[in-house]
């Protein structure tokens, strides 16, 4: 078993050269995970032209960076980057690795999993060290959390959606060391990357809106899913999900809002049609309202809202939008 | 060409609310939620169904339940249905779950193409298909949702991106993961459900997969569960009252209050 100071690692995540918010979010974790057994945060960087990323790693609290600096390495290549990471944490005997819930990061810590025969936990919600110096891996599931650890084998690894731990607070002061990685950076040729392609997003951006109206299964189908987009177009606000909404092809996989989906942290939350499950709610952090539309006055959604409604969403909805056009009227009229 | 479509039994979406933790004894509380085939899964053996002169085997670990989800792939289409079930699988997280499933793979023979869900709706890892292609020691793809083309040599595909995608080329055999923007699953038919009958489901334990009982299940898995916890009211709930325009009349006010408005 690798000792208890061993050190504690974040794989960066970046895009055209800046970090992605959950790589620092990460680093944040790591030094307080750190401090508590007394190991040093290293931070693997792989890309092109991003050495000028280490002083804001080293600032979020990050003690060396690993840096992979070389054209073959822009864009993520799942051979390459897993040889370069397992071949150093078989040298560096890292106790924790962390990653981003990234598109990256999900099929990459997998990867990088298996090939160290370790264990992994996808998309915790907090991480904790307890008296064994184990770290504890908390996710939602079934109506509450549930802990996982990895006690025998090392690395333990856990990924973490953007949004669960705070920014760090940059600290100028802060410096480290940057160790180069040396190539060879190719691969076996059994995948070639052809093209990266970004597309425009569709809607309100809901990592931003101040108001998000989540949508559940309890539309019924894709004309009650209409009357939720509707709603979401009336008041501004971005149009998020559950998960059952995706299975059945009423909105994409970039809406769904969750333990496995987007962190959001508006100042409104409406709830439409959904049960409140964990793994949702953990997805929405710092609403100051929240407000539940539900047509069982006993669903679970309605002990974690300030407000509710008990009525078929869809007959309430068209009210709902009807209200919001006499009031709009009025305010225009006088 | 030969592909293997790993398919897993999960507990029925639509009615998974039901199982909870219990506040007091701290285990899961199952009312009856029926077992049905993962939705993701039927993505992807939707995806071997159209690739012409495939030969499919579906691939399950699970309890001997889990028979009827292989049986369902074979109503579907499937030429021949594989079910690893035994005692000792029990309690297995991901990294073992491929483990077995790849042991499977590998007794099955000569795959060339090995097809996941994304995800399953009860584990949700999204781990089961690249840690299973490390272990067979082939090149992964996750969350596909376009095959471009496809030969006995390499497929193109478009695997999805938080923000678009990437265009690449996979070296067969290969393991694909798929979203459900890959294609629209086919029904049952009467008639894939007869020919269905007639199908044998081959079922394989520890031994014939040649792994040894440490390296499965609850005590193969590196990572365990250690505690459960409910999760106590968060919040305290005004309802507004009375017929449904007052109701909704009180809401708009309520989003005037607040901002929204
Ligand atoms: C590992 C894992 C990760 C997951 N990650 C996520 C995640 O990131 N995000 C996510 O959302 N889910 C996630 N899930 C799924 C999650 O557990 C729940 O299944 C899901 O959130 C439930 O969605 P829902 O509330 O829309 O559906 P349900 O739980 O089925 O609830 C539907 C609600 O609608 C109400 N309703 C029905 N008809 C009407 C009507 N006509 N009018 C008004 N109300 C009505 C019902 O009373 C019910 O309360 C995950 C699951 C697992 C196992
Ligand atoms: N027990 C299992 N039997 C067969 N296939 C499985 C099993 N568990 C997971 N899979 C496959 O792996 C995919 C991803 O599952 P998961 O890693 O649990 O999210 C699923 O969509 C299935 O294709």
């Amino acid at each position: 078993m690798a000792d208890n100071t061993n050190p504690i690692w974040v794989i960066a995540d970046q895009e055209s050269c800046s970090l992605l918010p959950v790589t620092s979010q990460l680093v944040g974790k790591a030094r307080s995970l750190a401090d508590a057994l007394g190991a040093d945060v290293e931070v693997v960087l792989l890309g092109d032209g991003v050495e000028a990323q280490a002083p804001t790693l080293f600032g979020s609290g990050a003690d060396r960076v690993y840096l992979g600096n070389a054209p073959e390495l822009a864009n993520y290549h799942p051979d390459v980057y897993t040889e370069l990471i397992v071949g150093l944490a078989e040298a560096c005997k890292p106790q924790i690795v962390l990653l981003g819930s990234t598109s990256m990061g999900r099929e990459l810590a997998p990867l990088v999993a298996a090939r160290l025969e370790t264990g992994l936990t996808a998309h915790c919600i907090d991480l904790d060290i307890n008296a064994d110096h184990v770290m504890e891996q908390i996710i939602p599931a079934y109506g509450g959390e549930i802990t996982i650890v990895c006690p025998e084998r090392k690395p333990q690894m856990a990924t973490v959606a953007q949004g669960v731990f705070p920014l760090p607070a940059h600290d100028e002061g802060r410096s480290g060391e940057i160790v180069p990685i040396s190539g060879p950076f190719t691969h076996k040729g059994r995948i070639e990357i052809l093209e990266v392609v970004i597309e425009e997003p569709k809607g309100i951006p809901l990592d931003s809106a101040t108001c998000v109206l989540a949508g559940g299964v309890g539309a019924g189908d894709s004309d009650g899913w209409d009357l939720m987009a509707q709603l979401s177009k009336e008041l501004g606000a971005g149009l998020g999900c559950t998960r059952p909404v995706v299975d059945e092809g009423w909105a994409e996989l970039e809406t769904m809002i969750g333990q496995s989906g987007k962190m959001v942290s508006p100042e409104t939350y409406l709830g439409i049609g959904l049960s409140g499950e964990q793994q949702h709610m953990v997805g929405i952090s710092g609403a100051k309202t929240m407000i539940a539309i539900n047509n069982d006055k006993k669903s679970p959604i309605f002990s974690q809202v300030d407000f509710g409604v008990v009525d078929d969403c869809r007959e309430f909805l068209l009210v709902l939008l009807e209200k919001i056009r006499e009031y709009r009227e009025k305010q225009v009229s006088c | 060409m030969n592909i293997v479509v790993c398919v897993k039994a999960v507990p029925d979406p639509k009615e998974a609310g039901n199982i909870r933790i219990d506040p007091q004894t701290k285990t899961l509380r199952r009312a009856n939620v029926p077992m049905v085939l993962n939705p993701l899964d039927k993505n992807a053996l939707e995806a071997a169904l159209q690739i012409k002169a495939a030969h499919i085997t579906v691939l399950s670990m699970g309890p001997p339940a889990a028979g009827s989800i292989v049986k369902e792939c074979l109503a579907l289409g499937a030429d021949k249905g594989v079910l690893l079930s035994d005692a000792a699988f029990g309690g297995a997280d991901a990294f073992v779950t491929a483990h077995t499933l790849a042991m499977g793979v590998r007794k099955n023979g000569d795959a060339d193409v090995v097809l996941c869900g994304m995800a399953s709706s009860d584990g949700a890892t999204e781990w089961v298909g690249p840690e299973m292609a490390t272990i067979l020691d082939m090149p992964v793809a996750t969350m596909v949702r376009e095959i471009i083309s496809h030969d006995d040599t390499a497929w193109e595909v478009k695997a999805a991106l938080e923000n678009g995608y990437r265009r690449m080329k996979v070296r067969l055999p290969a393991v694909l993961t798929v979203t459900r923007d890959l294609n629209t699953p086919r029904t049952l038919s009467f008639s894939g459900i007869i020919k269905a009958r007639k199908k044998k489901i081959t079922q394989w334990g520890l031994d014939d997969i040649g792994v040894s009982a440490e390296m499965v299940g609850l005590k193969g898995s590196p990572t365990i569960v250690t505690e459960m916890r409910a999760i106590e009211k968060t919040r305290t709930v005004t309802f507004m009252e009375g017929t449904r325009e007052e109701k909704a009349e009180q809401l708009v006010q309520k989003l005037v209050e607040v901002g929204v408005l």
